[in-house]
């Protein structure tokens, strides 16, 4: 569903991103690790359509379309879904309201019907019981007093309400205790089917362990260096990144 | 008694430029015009306007005694230059001051209303029959000078509730009007409130009797139609003991390249135990993107609470005007009385705004609570301005205020001016202000999840003044909502 060739990617004239290649098919997890610097947030930037970011090279394409052409929302309509790393804070908008308008905003670019009121509740209370989330975390302000756990629970909720194709999780992790780990990839998983994919960057092993990929990729200094299987986040638990690092100052002097 | 000036009838037929009615997103979405015959005065303003104004509405000798008066008083006084407002000045014998549908006004059914006058409500979305039925609110709807049509009048007569245009009062509750017209805004207490007096045409009065809560909204609903007309309405609500009501008004106006005056005057009186909540949703035409035409708002709305445990709410969502000058203000004469405050104002283009509230704490133990949200876009000016008085005897006073700005884009500005005098130390005021952005990363983040940009623009926003949105009856809250996401379309991105 995703196929990203040779992708290069600044921000304000620095080149960030020097060559992505990476393919993914539906029902696939894959795992993109990596040194703090390497790129991996950028990626997730850039796939999402933030403006801060300009592509120089590559293309991308998305369920056969031109991802970087479309507009971020339109992305989204596509069923594109990025976890932020950092949720932001609304005032005063409930998170009801928003998740609504992100639901029926949705639907509109897929030519289907608002939700009325009693639907939307409807899918509301479904999910909230697959995701165990609480109902006054939706009445309050968007983000807003949240604690970390709680923000990014809201972003796995989200991602249950807009059922995307393919979700981009930042750094779901971080800043996390080991129960809000385990409760938010439990969401995850329970969101997972053969249609749909999981990018999960992380900087750590351990998410790893209740998001299991099928791939783990190493990003480093804006290429994917290596990519093997589970074992490989292991190796990288083991023995940090330096090792990848020597292999590539390695590669490079050879 | 008769007046020398030929009523000239003209025809303010004036027709929209097509492509107008293909208004692209962000131009003003009332503009058109009412094709109805109008009586007029001739431009300028003289003492045999005013007989005229007076005779056409058939008025007793001492109230055109009292427009006169205030004619002379007017004279003599100078246009106030203080607010953070920037304007060329305004001939003010370059104005119609009385301009009348041509209609009849004794309507005893609303299938008599003429139906163009009822497609203009249509548009306004105040379809008098649908209101009827559907919301139950009462409606005075006031175009150009006079009140067409009051509806529900029958069922608020057997509570005692008067509700009719201020011309009708005078003419049927003379002694009601004698005693409390100007008695909380003074003829003299500044250069419009003298203005407004002397050439008033029509407003709404609203009396409740003791006891009585008013059993539904009451409304008007203003409109300027002719080419050059000032509209100066004026508005008089009293609430005797223990009497509750909720009065909303709101206000458009169609597109004209040149600018147009309202000077309207507002006063409420709430007597012990009364409650007055007073909504505004005031989406005047606010000039082009250029900063072209407009309407010059200057308004003085003030209440009073005179008597004991009286309340008095003020709400606003100010979206329109070129010019906006307006503190709805509270007197807290009586003991435990409580005034409130709440305001949205959200200037776009070359749009200024200066505009807040005076909380006068006489009585004891009296509160009032302050909140503005001040939305500002384009090139356009948003100040706050706001005088919380306590005196001498007022002992255990209470304010609290707060006052948030919000900007978007880089060229216009947001100000506040709140000033503060003490003269009891058992006074606790607080202030609070805020100002901030909208920032790139709320907008990515709603982008995100499918919302464009636009959309997530009217969604912060709104958020920014749910406090205030709140405080609006659920039939305006909607409308305002809407409002504040036009009012704004194209300011981002």
């Amino acid at each position: 569903m995703l196929s990203i060739q040779n992708l290069h990617a600044n921000i304000d004239g620095k080149e960030i991103l020097r060559g992505i290649n990476l393919d993914v098919k539906p029902g696939e997890i894959h795992a993109i690790m990596g040194p703090n610097g390497a790129g991996k947030s950028t990626l997730a930037s850039v796939l999402a359509g933030r403006a801060d970011y300009e592509v120089t090279e590559g293309s991308v394409t998305f369920w056969g379309k031109d991802l970087l052409a479309l507009a971020p929302e339109e992305r989204a309509g596509e069923g594109l879904f990025l976890s932020f790393q950092y949720p932001v804070e609304i005032p005063g908008l409930s998170t009801t309201n928003f998740i609504k308008s992100a639901v029926n905003e949705v639907r509109k670019y897929r030519g289907q019907d608002a939700l009325d009121a009693v639907s939307f509740l409807k899918l509301m209370k479904e999910k909230m019981a697959l995701m165990n989330m609480d109902q006054v975390l939706l009445s309050r302000s968007l983000n807003e007093g949240f604690s970390g756990g709680e923000k990014k629970r809201n972003e796995i909720f989200q991602m249950a309400m807009l059922e995307p194709k393919l979700a981009i999780l930042d750094e779901t992790d971080s800043g996390l205790d080991i129960d809000a780990i385990r409760i938010v990839a439990n969401g995850v998983n329970k969101l997972r089917n053969s249609e749909n994919a999981v990018l999960a960057i992380t900087h750590y092993q351990r998410l790893l362990d209740y998001i299991v990929p099928d791939f783990v990729h190493v990003l480093y200094q804006g290429r994917i260096v290596k990519s093997g299987t589970k074992e490989l986040a292991y190796e990288l638990e083991e023995k940090g990144y330096d090792f990848i690092k020597n292999e590539i100052n390695i590669e490079e002097q050879v | 008694m008769k007046t020398e000036l030929e009523i000239n009838p003209t025809n303010t037929q004036i027709e929209l430029d097509p492509s107008l009615e293909e208004v692209v997103s962000g131009e003003y979405k009332y503009g058109f015009t009412t094709n109805i015959e109008a009586d007029e005065a001739p431009k300028g303003l003289n003492e045999n306007i005013i007989r005229f104004i007076s005779a056409k509405k058939n008025e007793p000798e001492w109230m055109l005694e009292w427009r006169l008066k205030a004619y002379q008083q007017w004279l003599k006084m100078k246009e106030p230059n203080w607010g953070n407002l920037q304007y060329p000045p305004i001939d003010f014998q370059d104005i119609i001051y009385y301009s009348a549908p041509k209609q009849k006004i004794t309507i005893d059914s609303l299938d008599d209303i003429d139906p163009e006058l009822k497609r203009t409500f249509d548009k306004l979305g105040i379809s008098l029959d649908e209101q009827k039925r559907l919301s139950g609110v009462a409606v005075d709807a006031v175009i150009d000078s006079v009140s067409i049509a009051t509806t529900f009048k029958k069922e608020l007569a057997e509570q005692g509730i008067i509700f009719c245009s201020i011309s009708e009062a005078i003419q049927e509750h003379p002694e009601l009007v004698r005693q409390y017209l100007s008695s909380v805004v003074p003829v003299t207490d500044n250069y419009f409130t003298a203005l407004n007096s002397a050439v008033f045409t029509d407003g709404s009065f609203c009396y409740i009797p003791k006891g009585v809560r008013c059993p539904m909204e009451l409304s008007t609903y203003f409109r300027i139609n002719a080419e050059n007309t000032g509209q100066f309405e004026r508005t008089l609500i009293v609430a005797e003991a223990g009497s509750y009501v909720s009065y909303l008004e709101g206000c458009t106006a169609p597109i004209r390249d040149e600018n147009q005056l309202h000077a309207a005057v507002v006063e409420i009186v709430a007597l012990d135990d009364a409650e007055v909540k007073y909504s505004t949703v005031q989406n005047w035409y606010p000039g082009d993107k250029d900063g072209k035409g407009g309407i010059y708002n200057f308004v003085t709305k003030r209440g009073i609470c005179k008597g004991n445990n009286s309340k008095i709410s003020w709400t606003q969502v100010e979206t329109g005007s070129a010019i906006t000058w307006k503190y709805p203000s509270v007197i807290l004469k009586g003991d435990n009385s409580v005034g409130e405050f709440y305001s949205v104002a959200v200037t776009n283009n070359y749009q200024q705004a200066d505009t807040g509230t005076k909380m006068m704490h006489i009585g004891k133990n009296t509160k009032s609570r302050i909140v503005s949200k001040g939305i500002s876009a384009g090139f356009s000016q948003n100040s706050y301005r706001g005088l919380v008085q306590v005196a001498k005897q007022a002992s255990n006073a209470r304010n609290f205020s707060q006052c948030d700005s919000m900007l978007l884009g880089d060229k216009c500005g947001a100000h506040t001016f709140p000033y503060i005098e003490v003269k009891n130390s058992t006074a606790q005021v607080e202030h609070e202000a805020t100002t901030s952005k909208i920032g790139e990363d709320q907008l990515f983040y709603c982008n995100q999840r499918g919302i464009d940009t636009e959309t997530a623009v009217a969604l912060i926003i709104n958020g920014f003044a749910k406090e205030v949105m709140n405080q609006l009856p659920m039939e305006f809250a909607v409308e305002a909502q809407k409002l504040l996401a036009i009012s704004l379309e194209g300011s981002v991105g």
